[in-house]
């Protein structure tokens, strides 16, 4: 019985990504844009993004990817203007640093001035988190359910979900923040020990994505609230996650 | 005079004038909708919603008839709001979740219904009094019984939701599921959002879990409102994505269920599994989840030789390594002890309740619109649902697995077929919609039907859109699963069923 157990693991083989830090994406997977200085008319464009992620600012154009969907349409609309490359290291504390200019080869990270002090000192070691999916689409929750299995085990890191937000340093939020949700994200966050980390995963949870501007959605919780990391993606991918995950706990992660 | 069958006949994707549906008075559209639902194994109903007509509502019914390959639609004009109505819920039971949420959203009354409770708490309900907050649980008035509540946070990773169990000792008399956490507005904003991207976008997150399946539905609703023929070719290619995520999605499954009953290995080895299937509909797309590749009218990503010949390899190698886990897996004696037997659901129930997709295909039914009411590929073969008798864990478990193996068989055959030499077009972003048109747009995504109702105005816009999602019907038969067996098997009942939050809340 024990042999038949041996024979699966043999055939699994070896699944573990073994430097998170340095794995690639396939050419086609959607991180960071770039938009090219190619002339079109800017109009068009900012009117084909279904999410308002694309304006003008001071004759630039730029994508804000705190309300970037990743569907990638405008790269195929508006080809050669438009491309998203495979870097999926976007995850930042500075809202501002999700703004991607015209022109501009973008490197998002985690700003070390901008985090709290007493961070780095407690969790640098070993971090759980509570997750909270306040009208999140299930993509994220996979995703960050997948950030602890075989492939990319963050738990080697010290990094985990855990059940009670009573064990937890920080809150995870992912989905739009509806109406319905928010008074048990509120109980949940206040329910974790200070200091507590607070993160936005995923588009929805960021800037409302898609859902923006629907009334079932209150998010004004947020502006009581330091959020200390977002992590751009719809849905985000592990390996942004963990990165940045990382880059705020530890040192020597950071870019 | 009363005419016989008083109702138009739908094929599955294509479009009718909204006219055209026959208007019965109330009690021929009682009589008739329960007549046409006598025999569970030949029809079911799809949906049931109201939408606001003139000063007052039309009732609109979608049955969907098992052998026929037809939608049966008919409908009442409701003048008046005093007017309550009969409720069709104590004739036949799987009429009380829409009957819930008609109620819920237009405060529309009907008599004898058991319980109108609400289904969502939905932002434009009509009795805006009444808050998910302090929603009255079903309590017993008992000094021997006691209750425990989960949720709407619960342990895992997972969407929001209540339980509220109702126990003696450690038995588990009653279970009362409350959703409503995760509601966005969907259908609302279909109808406010200005351009077709926006609502591909919208149909992409109704559940990222069934991301094909639903954005499928909502693009053949557009197309055949629009007229827009699509070539064989993408349909190949849509249909093996679907089956690509029912793939990715049962082996996740079986992860999960692994997981809930300790059993280690199997955990782990499913869960490294999905990983292929993903990071190949990644490679394919961008996406681990598929979003972007459903497009209405064409694709950005054809599935050309390389992808073929990658899919084929991933495939095959995930095929041996899936056989061999799956196999143990249902074969070691303390996985079987926690599976067989374990939150059954009777065959009389399942039909009762109007259960489709898995729930109904582990007790029996062929309740699968791959072969009732066939799209795409599946237009072209006769389709065989798997099924299983036993309506237990081990049911829910083993038809994953079976699902899965057809599944792989599936996608292999349709990448034979699949001339990767012709192009599709590209996506059309402004389509132009029939007026006063409604389309039934139905897929089997990998929890069941998916029904997306579209219906147009004299102008050609989106006038209502409808989502049904499967868990729908299903919310219930977990409710029923749990009656009488011990609550520390709710987690793997639970997982069993592995049903949407956000596609029930929408």
């Amino acid at each position: 019985m024990f042999l038949d157990d041996l024979i699966i693991v043999k055939h699994q083989g070896k699944q573990f990504i073994k430097d998170l830090t340095k794995a690639s994406l396939p050419e086609i997977f959607r991180g960071i844009p770039q938009i090219s200085d190619k002339a079109i008319n800017a109009q068009e464009l900012i009117d084909f993004c279904p999410t308002a992620a694309i304006l003008l600012n001071k004759n630039k154009l730029a994508i804000d990817l705190g309300k970037c969907a990743f569907c990638g349409d405008c790269q195929m609309q508006f080809p050669n203007k438009i491309t998203f490359t495979n870097q999926y290291k976007m995850a930042t504390n500075n809202r501002d640093s999700l703004m991607v200019y015209q022109g501009e080869s973008k490197e998002i990270k985690v700003e070390a001035s901008l985090i709290r002090k007493e961070i780095q000192s407690i969790f640098n070691r070993s971090l759980k988190l509570r997750q909270v999916s306040a009208g999140g689409d299930n993509g994220n929750e996979l995703e960050l359910g997948a950030c602890g299995n075989v492939n990319f085990d963050m738990g080697r890191y010290g990094i985990e979900f855990t059940a009670s937000p009573r064990h937890a340093d920080g809150i995870v939020v992912t989905g739009p923040i509806t109406e319905n949700m928010v008074e048990a994200l509120q109980i949940a966050f206040e329910a974790v020990p200070e200091p507590r980390l607070f993160i936005l995963v995923g588009v929805d949870a960021i800037s409302g994505g898609i859902f923006a501007e629907s009334t079932a959605l209150k998010r004004d919780f947020l502006n009581k609230v330091h959020i200390d990391l977002y992590v751009p993606g719809n849905p985000i991918h592990p390996l942004t996650f963990i990165n940045g995950i990382l880059e705020l706990t530890r040192k020597k992660y950071r870019r | 005079m009363k005419a016989q069958n008083q109702y138009i006949k739908l094929k599955n994707g294509s479009p009718i004038l909204t006219a055209d549906i026959p208007v019965l008075s109330y009690n021929d559209f009682r009589v008739q909708t329960i007549k046409l639902l006598l025999d569970f194994d030949k029809a079911h109903c799809s949906n049931y919603f109201a939408i606001p007509k003139g000063i007052g509502f039309q009732l609109i019914v979608i049955i969907a008839e098992d052998v026929n390959h037809d939608f049966l639609v008919f409908s009442h004009q409701l003048l008046s709001i005093e007017t309550a109505l009969e409720s069709l819920t104590q004739d036949h039971f799987a009429f009380h979740i829409f009957e819930r949420e008609i109620h819920e959203n237009f405060n529309i009354q009907f008599l004898n219904h058991p319980w109108l409770k609400p289904v969502r708490f939905a932002h434009n309900r009509a009795d805006q009094s009444k808050q998910i907050a302090n929603y009255p649980f079903y309590h017993f008035d008992s000094t021997e019984m006691h209750e425990v509540s989960v949720g709407p946070i619960h342990a895992g990773i997972i969407e929001p939701g209540h339980f509220k169990f109702s126990c003696h000792g450690e038995t588990v008399k009653h279970l009362e599921i409350q959703l409503g956490w995760q509601h966005r507005g969907i259908e609302t904003l279909m109808l406010h959002k200005k351009t077709d991207l926006q609502r591909t976008l919208l149909a992409e997150s109704i559940t990222a879990d069934s991301a094909i399946a639903h954005t499928l539905a909502f693009v053949t609703a557009m197309e055949s409102l629009s007229q827009i023929k699509v070539d064989a070719n993408l349909n190949l290619e849509r249909t093996i994505a679907l089956e690509l995520e029912r793939l990715a999605i049962h082996t996740g499954d079986l992860c999960g269920m692994c997981t809930d009953v300790a059993y280690q290995l199997g955990s782990s080895v499913f869960n490294a599994l999905r990983t292929p299937i993903i990071n190949f509909t990644q490679r394919w797309c961008g996406n681990r989840f598929g979003k972007g590749l459903i497009r209405i009218g064409g694709t950005h990503y054809p599935l050309n030789e390389g992808l073929k010949s990658d899919l084929i390899l991933v495939l095959n190698e995930f095929e041996s390594r899936f056989v061999e886990m799956a196999e143990k897996t249902f074969n070691i004696p303390s996985v079987i002890k926690r599976f067989d037997g374990i939150g059954i659901i009777s065959k009389i129930n399942v039909g009762l309740l109007g259960c489709v997709g898995m729930v109904a295909k582990t007790v029996g039914y062929k309740r699968d619109i791959r072969l009732s009411h066939p799209f795409g590929y599946y237009k072209t073969v006769e389709f065989e649902p798997k099924t299983c008798i036993s309506g237990d864990v081990m049911a829910r478990g083993f038809l994953r697995y079976q699902e899965a193996l057809q599944s792989i068989q599936l996608i292999k055959t349709m990448l034979e077929l699949h001339k990767s030499e012709l192009v599709s077009s590209k996506p059309d972003y402004k389509v132009v919609l029939n007026p006063n048109s409604i389309c039934v747009s139905a897929t089997e995504g990998w929890r069941g039907e998916i029904i997306h109702t579209a219906l147009t105005d004299q102008n050609g816009q989106l006038e209502w859109y409808k989502i049904k999602d499967p868990s729908m019907h299903n919310w219930k038969a977990l409710e029923l699963s749990l009656r009488n067996i011990e609550i520390s098997d709710f987690p793997i009942n639970n997982k069993s069923y592995d049903l949407s939050y956000s596609g029930h809340d929408l």
